[in-house]
């Protein structure tokens, strides 16, 4: 310990770095993940813009072709797919599976990460509201218990339950969607952000900075927020998974993001009709759904464990 | 403590009513009526529609629906819009059922959760623990509707035995055994596929509880002294790993109601959570309340019951 004291410490965000990049399984996932999203951006670019791989193309004659399959001659010529090849098959419409995972690869993510932007949207200005101005009164009642009794009410809410209303009773969209995901998934985020802010507050920096004379949002978000974030951005990794999988399984029970978007979540709920006759309808988007999510949970533990410099070996 | 609880007591009562509120001002201000279900249906008028807002007081002010409501809830009068029917004599029936998929499942959950994470802890580092942490994750990230619809086929088809609903359909004239054999089989599977998400969760959790307690120098003293190695496991550490366990207990409540809307979808069992789905899609305003209302409930309790059983379990703790 004592030489190594002498050495200039590194900065804490370059020891979490160390710490991640020894991590074999989290630089696994996080390499999965980097695939993911250039495939969903790449995905989404080529699915909107090039005919060959547009999801929406319906080929009543190659109606749940298997994967590796050729295509049927009596289809015209500017309905064939890719290289005159469905990669992973064909659904109950002859639409290419491949395109439409393609698709739903970007609607998947894109549900999650907007979700979880909204939901740490909410609980840092709470959480940082609840931390730091928690003292002042609001018609007698503190401003801190205030958010505190808000957190507790939504989480006697059963989380799921409540999404299903909300989903069921608003407008069928897939911002409906994100929002409503992101609207009940930010407690937890808040009160994390509380917690680091209360004791934060009190620290010798803070009082250094107030007696420069920052102004007090600056203070709040430049000095206090970061200080707190290194759980926040555990908890957005672990969310973004939850997200995923809570899209997913409202689209099985019908009320996922409305057709002509794919998600992974429809292409399994349409496709489990045709468990026998077209297993990869449901086995391909589950398995994709599994490791995306696996990805993103490994990954999270990982920054976990990196961040948290009592948990680091 | 009498002072605490009964305080305590107090703040969830006001809790219970201001959630209340704001579940009734969302369930009647979305979009959609019970009087709107059926749009497309040539035989029902305007003046149809009429009667049918007037018969459920949905052209009143919402406070005084609210009113309606607190009263006919107080007094057992609250019947559903859809078929007539007390509602709190529908919600306790489904209750029943819900039963024993959520005790087999926390009885699943809580036997297996103990010996892995123990296990994982003691030998941390070790093949076991890595396999067991990578199986866990693996557990919290597959669908859980996926793998439902997996091992329903696989025990079709492979074990020739029906799992969805309660019970298959045509047994009721079969002899005694044939009959408890099918319910259990009926039984266990959904309520493994309940305990899925949870065995990975609270094993995780046991682990950490029992490394973080493992590293404390009461263990290093016990071990120093000359305790055999079962007896720190067992008798030094476990004993205080499971104190927050004792506030789980109370927090596991909830799901009851909320954990099993997707199960019970899948298995078909006519539990509370199909209950609560089914009145959503059909506007069944007076169930679906009531039923939060007896989630917001149940979870209000949990925490109640958690904090007290701490408080008993805990002499460090003292309740002012």
């Amino acid at each position: 310990m004592g030489p190594r004291l002498a050495a200039v410490a590194p900065g804490p965000w370059r020891a979490a770095w160390r710490a991640f990049r020894h991590d074999r399984l989290a630089v696994g996932a996080a390499a999965v993940l980097l695939l993911l999203v250039t495939t969903a951006i790449v995905g989404k670019a080529l699915t909107e813009w090039w005919p060959l791989l547009d999801p929406a193309t319906v080929r009543l004659v190659d109606r749940l072709r298997p994967p590796l399959s050729r295509p049927s001659d009596l289809l015209a010529p500017e309905a064939r797919p890719l290289l005159g090849l469905y990669p992973l098959g064909t659904d109950d419409l002859g639409r290419d599976v491949f395109a439409r995972m393609l698709q739903g690869a970007s609607v998947s993510l894109s549900v999650g990460f907007i979700a979880v932007s909204i939901s740490l949207l909410i609980g840092i200005s709470l959480g940082a509201v609840a931390g730091y101005y928690g003292q002042v009164r609001l018609l007698g009642v503190s401003v801190d218990s205030l958010v505190m009794r808000l957190v507790e009410v939504m989480l006697c809410f059963p989380t799921f339950f409540l999404l299903l209303a909300a989903v069921a009773l608003l407008p069928p969209s897939i911002y409906t969607i994100m929002a409503i995901i992101g609207a009940t998934s930010w407690m937890g985020t808040a009160r994390f952000v509380r917690a680091e802010l209360l004791s934060l507050r009190e620290r010798d920096f803070v009082l250094a900075a107030r007696c420069l004379g920052l102004p007090e949002w600056r203070l709040i978000f430049r000095h206090l927020v970061p200080n707190g974030l290194a759980p926040v951005f555990v908890a957005a990794t672990l969310g973004v998974a939850d997200a995923i999988l809570t899209e997913s399984a409202l689209s099985f029970l019908g009320f996922g993001v409305p057709p002509p978007y794919a998600t992974w979540g429809n292409i399994l709920a349409d496709g489990r009709s045709f468990l026998f006759d077209a297993p990869w309808l449901t086995y391909l988007p589950g398995l994709a759904i599994f490791v995306v999510v696996l990805a993103f949970n490994l990954a999270g533990e990982g920054l976990r464990e990196a961040t948290n410099p009592k948990l680091r070996g | 403590m009498v002072r605490f609880t009964l305080r305590q007591i107090g703040q969830r009562l006001v809790l219970l009513v201001v959630i209340s509120i704001i579940s009734f001002a969302m369930v009647h201000l979305a979009p959609g009526e019970p009087s709107l279900v059926d749009p497309s249906n040539p035989r029902l008028k305007a003046e149809d529609v009429a009667k049918i807002r007037a018969a459920f007081h949905l052209d009143e002010p919402l406070y005084a629906q609210y009113g309606y409501w607190v009263r006919d809830l107080a007094t057992g009068r609250l019947v559903s819009f859809k078929d007539g029917q007390p509602v709190v004599g529908k919600i306790w029936e489904r209750f029943l059922n819900s039963l024993p998929l959520f005790l087999t499942g926390t009885v699943i959950t809580w036997l297996l959760s103990f010996p892995v994470g123990i296990r994982a802890a003691v030998a941390r580092g070790s093949t076991f623990d890595r396999a067991t942490t990578f199986a866990a994750f693996a557990m919290i990230s597959i669908p859980g509707f996926f793998l439902a619809y997996l091992l329903i086929l696989w025990t079709v088809t492979h074990l020739q035995v029906s799992v969805v609903g309660m019970r298959t359909f045509g047994f009721e004239g079969v002899s005694g055994w044939f009959r408890v054999n099918d319910r259990l089989w009926h039984l266990v599977v959904p309520s493994i596929m309940s305990a899925f998400a949870g065995i990975a969760v609270l094993s995780r959790y046991v682990r950490s509880q029992m490394v973080e307690v493992l590293a404390q120098d009461y263990v290093r003293t016990a071990r120093a002294k000359g305790v055999p190695e079962e007896a720190v496991t067992y008798g030094h550490a476990l004993r205080n790993a499971l104190l927050p366990f004792i506030t789980m207990f109370g927090l596991m409540l909830p799901a009851l109601i909320g954990g099993s809307v997707i199960f019970e979808t899948i298995f078909a069992w006519p539990g509370m959570g199909r209950l609560g789905y089914d009145a959503i899609l059909s506007r069944d305003f007076p169930v679906v309340l009531t039923i939060n209302f007896f989630a917001a409930a149940l979870t209000l309790a949990g925490t109640l019951v958690s904090d007290l059983l701490y408080a008993v379990a805990d002499p460090r703790i003292r309740l002012e």
